[in-house]
């Protein structure tokens, strides 16, 4: 039985490789990486929007004058063709700036919306926008809880433009330009574990300066860039009636539900068109056994 | 069934004759320069022009869209709510197939026809709006499946449930063109298709719902519920046979030499039955926009303007029409049924606009209010649909019956 033998044995080796290729994605997935992330003190920012030239100019967009203070004068938001801006607040602290980009959250609503895979959520945290995917569609816009993807409204080749953590810097061991060009340390980077631990022992440490808070550590199941402040978050800027809950999740039982209608609702169907059938059948026998009753 | 009213299908001797007969179809028919002719060809040739200026300048030439309103009327009106109105194919196909309520069999043909333009145009109007459809091959051909949005299961389900209604209507295209044995195997094809469609139809019409569920931020509380998908099936169902009611009545009277005299003997009495499936749907509708609304506890906000324009919808375009269905039902009063019809479609319209874009970004300082050039080609999109349906209508056996040697090839 030389043919079993060989098909038996080409059986044991093909489960065998993919049982290696699982083994080895699951010892993968142990051992990926931590997401990246940023923290951003706000007490210390001085409103010098070097971090907006730096990512223009790291970027490939026009590159804002960071001389220029009137634009202080008006709260922006990103652009397609810039991707952070720094806002100066009047609060009862007195003034305060906030870089603003995207949040890179844990769990992007962007990324879940995306139908091509064109927003995508790397495995180090940064999201992307891939060109070669997106069919403009904008669901991630009308997604994202913070307002972040902005589109080219006056292009023919329009693009989604935000803010990608810079990864490929990242990719090639650096770190993303803003944070490079903050010169009183306003803006730091490493793991997220290590960013809120840092953030938490801040505000344990001085308890006087800081919001009990730190932005982005639960909003929307959490976020790549986190945030402290000396004033509460909705007086610079932010929402602060964000669920924690990640909002992907807000669609799961829809998709869950998907496959069980598929599966069911089909043979439903033709279960009641065969009871119907089967009911003409039997007035169709009784008029045969009771010719002539009308009623 | 006079023999005036079977349209004439070719003799085919061969490829010849049969390209000829396809010609001679091609040309148009009866008088060319009518009042609708003249207004519809301005508006498309308009709306032609803008469509290019949209190809060239890109989107914001022609829309007011912008970064915190991604979504303007082209999708919440031609999409959401086009799609929603051409619900009507999937219910009677229902009803008539898998019920069996054979009473209704005559305007099958013409609900599924409407139907399938309603997805063909609306779905197609689409492209308009998409930043990058050459990419929109990407997640057909299955090189980039995004399996985890709601949009890739709403824009597989249309495409295929295109398909479906293809097929339910594929057996009038054979006796038009006298294909006796394609009829035969078309036709065959239809339960399976009807029960597919049904199934597609369940899951994109809710879908289409569950698109604003992960912009829960954004959306007013009064019309932001877990419950959307749910309610926009359900609303769909007297969405789509308010549209048969009203488009039925009015191609009952454009199309008056193509309607076959079983249909127009049997007219009326659809029409009543219609509403009584409607006053049903409307009224579970109207139960569970209540009990939403009873569950969230958002009492107080019903007290602000948004309140108030939330009762408009709620009372004037569900509560109003659902009594007046009933009623009309009771009295047996056609009139008062397309009255009712017609408030009920104001109240879809209302109601997907509202979610999709009113209460949308419902906080904001500058809202976004369309653009003229947005509304125009809304329109265009409609005569062009009016146009294909017209033709076929003209052609085909849609309204009448079919040819004799069809008759029988069903069951």
């Amino acid at each position: 039985m030389e043919r079993r033998d060989f098909l038996r044995n080409l059986c044991i080796a093909g489960a065998s490789a993919v049982g290696v290729a699982a083994a080895g994605e699951a010892g993968a997935a142990r051992q990926k990486k931590e997401f990246v992330s940023v923290l951003v003190d706000t007490t210390r920012c001085i409103g010098c929007r070097n971090c907006e030239v730096a990512c223009a100019t790291e970027n490939g967009l026009p590159i804002p004058d960071n001389k220029d203070k009137t634009v202080f004068e008006n709260i922006r938001d990103m652009t397609p063709d810039q991707w952070t801006v720094v806002n100066r607040f009047d609060t009862d602290d007195g003034e305060i700036f906030v870089k603003k980009q995207c949040m890179h959250c844990n769990q992007a609503a962007c990324s879940t919306a995306c139908l091509t895979q064109a927003m995508y959520k790397t495995e180090n945290g940064p999201v992307i926008w891939r060109a070669g995917k997106c069919m403009g569609c904008r669901f991630c816009m009308v997604s994202c809880p913070f307002v972040v993807p902005k589109f080219e409204y006056h292009s023919a080749n329009p693009k989604i433009q935000k803010c990608i953590l810079c990864y490929e810097r990242l990719e090639d061991g650096g770190i993303p330009a803003c944070v490079e060009s903050c010169p009183v340390d306003a803006l730091q980077f490493g793991s997220r574990r290590e960013m809120v631990r840092i953030a938490q022992n801040r505000v344990a440490d001085y308890p006087d300066q800081y919001e009990d808070h730190i932005y982005g550590q639960d909003e929307v199941g959490g976020t790549g860039w986190l945030y402290l402040s000396a004033v509460p978050f909705d007086q610079i800027g932010f929402r602060d009636d964000l669920s924690h809950e990640p909002v992907p999740e807000l669609t799961q039982n829809f998709l869950y539900a998907v496959p069980v209608v598929f599966l069911l609702w089909p043979a439903f169907l033709n279960g009641m068109r065969y009871i119907k059938t089967e009911e003409d059948e039997e007035a169709q026998i009784e008029e045969v056994y009771n010719p002539g009753d009308e009623s | 069934m006079s023999e005036s009213q079977v349209p004439s299908s070719p003799q085919i001797g061969g490829i010849g004759d049969f390209l000829r007969f396809l010609l001679s179809e091609m040309k148009p028919k009866g008088n060319l320069i009518t009042p609708f002719n003249v207004i519809s060809s301005i508006i498309v040739a308009v709306g032609l022009v803008l469509i290019v200026i949209r190809f060239v300048y890109g989107i914001g030439s022609i829309t007011n869209l912008d970064q915190d309103n991604p979504w303007g009327i082209w999708i919440g009106f031609d999409v959401v709510t086009g799609v929603a109105m051409a619900g009507g194919a999937y219910v009677m196909t229902f009803i008539v197939y898998i019920l069996g309520r054979k009473r209704y069999h005559a305007i099958v043909r013409s609900v599924v026809l409407n139907g399938f333009l309603a997805y063909l145009f609306y779905a197609g109007a689409l492209m308009l709006d998409l930043g990058r459809p050459w990419n929109i091959i990407n997640p057909i051909i299955g090189n980039n499946f995004g399996v985890s949005s709601v949009l890739f299961l709403v824009a597989w389900h249309f495409m295929l449930y295109m398909a479906a209604e293809l097929i339910e209507f594929s057996p009038a295209i054979a006796e038009w063109l006298g294909m006796k044995r394609l009829r035969k195997i078309l036709g065959g094809l239809t339960i399976a298709s009807v029960i597919f469609g049904i199934t597609l139809s369940t899951l994109h019409q809710s879908g289409l719902g569950a698109l604003f569920l992960m912009a829960e931020s954004k959306i007013h509380p009064l019309w932001y519920t877990e419950f959307i998908p749910v309610l926009f099936l359900v609303s769909s169902v007297f969405a789509g046979l308010s549209m048969v009611i009203l488009e039925g009545s009015l191609s009952h009277k454009v199309f008056a030499d193509r309607v076959s005299k079983d249909l127009h003997h049997r007219h009326d009495d659809i029409t009543i039955g219609l509403g009584k499936i409607c006053a049903g749907a409307m009224f579970v509708y109207f139960f569970l926009k209540v009990l939403v609304l009873i569950h969230g506890q958002q009492w107080d906000m019903l007290m602000t303007g948004w309140g108030a324009w939330f009762l408009v919808e709620l009372i004037g375009f569900v509560l109003v029409p659902l009594a007046l269905f009933f009623r009309a039902v009771r009295e047996e009063n056609v009139k008062m049924v397309k009255v009712a019809a017609a408030l009920a479609l104001t109240g879809i319209i209302l109601n997907r606009i509202n979610i999709s874009v009113i209460a949308f970004n419902w906080f904001a300082e500058n809202p976004y209010t369309p653009h003229w050039a947005e509304y125009w080609v809304t329109a265009t999109i409609i005569c062009l649909e009016i146009w294909a349906l017209r033709w076929i209508v003209n052609r085909m056996p849609v309204l009448g019956d079919p040819p004799a040697w069809a008759r029988n090839m069903d069951h």
